[in-house]
């Protein structure tokens, strides 16, 4: 039978169609292969080096905070943009400009994306939101990433550091079930602390955890309503 | 969910690639630390592949697995995601060298002879 369509034709070879076949049947056509090697994530990241040379122009370290939706990057931005000075905040979330109108009651700027049914910030978006930021004064700029502990794990926006902040209310485990974000953390921030014990946290389990996760991280335990350990992540922002 | 997005680039740069004809598959590798589910990159593509120079086409997908070289000792080692530790002398986690890939490394085009 012939292997390549089955018409059962008795002889079987290599297919060299110099030849007469006897018989008319359909072969694929006869294909090359082109090489490409192009990531998907390629103009992004041209974009996101466009917005790093933009950011060291101007002098400005840049953070990315990255989470699921609740696990306090706001409220941690609140305080920090009160306590830390020449810090501005840019803010992404599917609808409203809320975050931003929270952020700028500390008196710093605070641009909103939003992103309509986007999942991720990406480094197009950024770009945008920079044409409306007055950096002059500026050495430190906050990226509050829409809540979501997946997809803007694949997107660089331009920054110096990520962030990933997890809360004592998700469950210990969560950098086991959500370990790509987690990966390529500089800084593991726990967040919540001053709950720990009414959620029964175990500490121990989400410390191994996230060590298990992101080797390289730096892991910080803060309360932003309490202020308990904010002294070590405006250190480690300034460092 | 950005699954969609990503494969409309991916598409994009196919169908550039095959300068105005037809493609015949594609051949994209994905590497487990991308953050793109192989199954949502599938559906993707047979929603948006319609219409375009590669309807109709193959999608062949090659995963990877996450890869690292270990600074402390040396070695180059594989790990299932979620655990980096060095087999070797068990450093906690190496220099990433792979795994992390979302690229579109081939096109099918019609051979005219």
């Amino acid at each position: 039978m012939c292997e390549t369509c089955g018409c059962g034709d008795p002889h079987n070879h290599p297919h060299e169609h110099g030849h007469d076949h006897g018989h008319a049947h359909g072969h694929p056509p006869p294909v090359r292969t082109l090489d490409v090697r192009k990531s998907a994530l390629e103009l992004n990241q041209r974009l996101a080096d466009q917005n790093r040379g933009w950011f060291r122009a101007k002098g400005l370290k840049v953070f990315n905070l990255l989470s699921s939706p609740g696990s306090g990057k706001t409220t941690l931005l609140e305080r920090t943009l009160r306590d830390v000075p020449c810090a501005a905040a840019i803010v992404g979330d599917l609808q409203t400009e809320n975050d931003a109108v929270r952020l700028r009651a500390s008196g710093a700027q605070a641009i909103q994306i939003t992103t309509g049914a986007t999942c991720h910030l990406d480094a197009h978006m950024v770009a945008h939101a920079l044409e409306k930021l007055e950096a002059s004064g500026l050495d430190k700029l906050f990226i509050e990433n829409v809540g979501n502990l997946v997809c803007p794990a694949s997107y660089d926006l331009g920054e110096d550091r990520r962030v990933v902040l997890l809360s004592v209310t998700e469950g210990e485990d969560k950098p086991l079930k959500y370990p790509v974000i987690f990966l390529h953390a500089d800084l593991v921030l726990v967040t919540k602390c001053d709950l720990a014990a009414a959620v029964g946290f175990d500490r121990e389990k989400a410390l191994a955890a996230i060590r298990q996760t992101a080797p390289k991280a730096q892991i910080l335990e803060v309360s932003a309503k309490t202020g308990a350990g904010l002294d070590a992540w405006y250190a480690w922002l300034a460092g | 969910m950005h699954e969609l997005s990503l494969m409309t680039n991916l598409l994009d740069d196919a169908v550039s690639a095959a300068n105005g004809g037809p493609v015949c598959a594609l051949r994209v590798r994905v590497g487990p630390l991308s953050g793109v589910v192989v199954e949502a990159l599938r559906f993707a593509f047979e929603a948006l592949a319609p219409g375009t120079a590669a309807e109709g086409a193959r999608l062949d997908i090659e995963e990877t697995a996450p890869s690292f070289h270990c600074p402390r000792c040396g070695a180059d080692y594989s790990t299932p995601v979620g655990s980096y530790e060095c087999p070797s002398c068990g450093s906690p986690g190496g220099e990433l060298r792979g795994g992390h890939e979302l690229e579109l490394i081939s096109i099918e085009v019609p051979d005219h002879v």
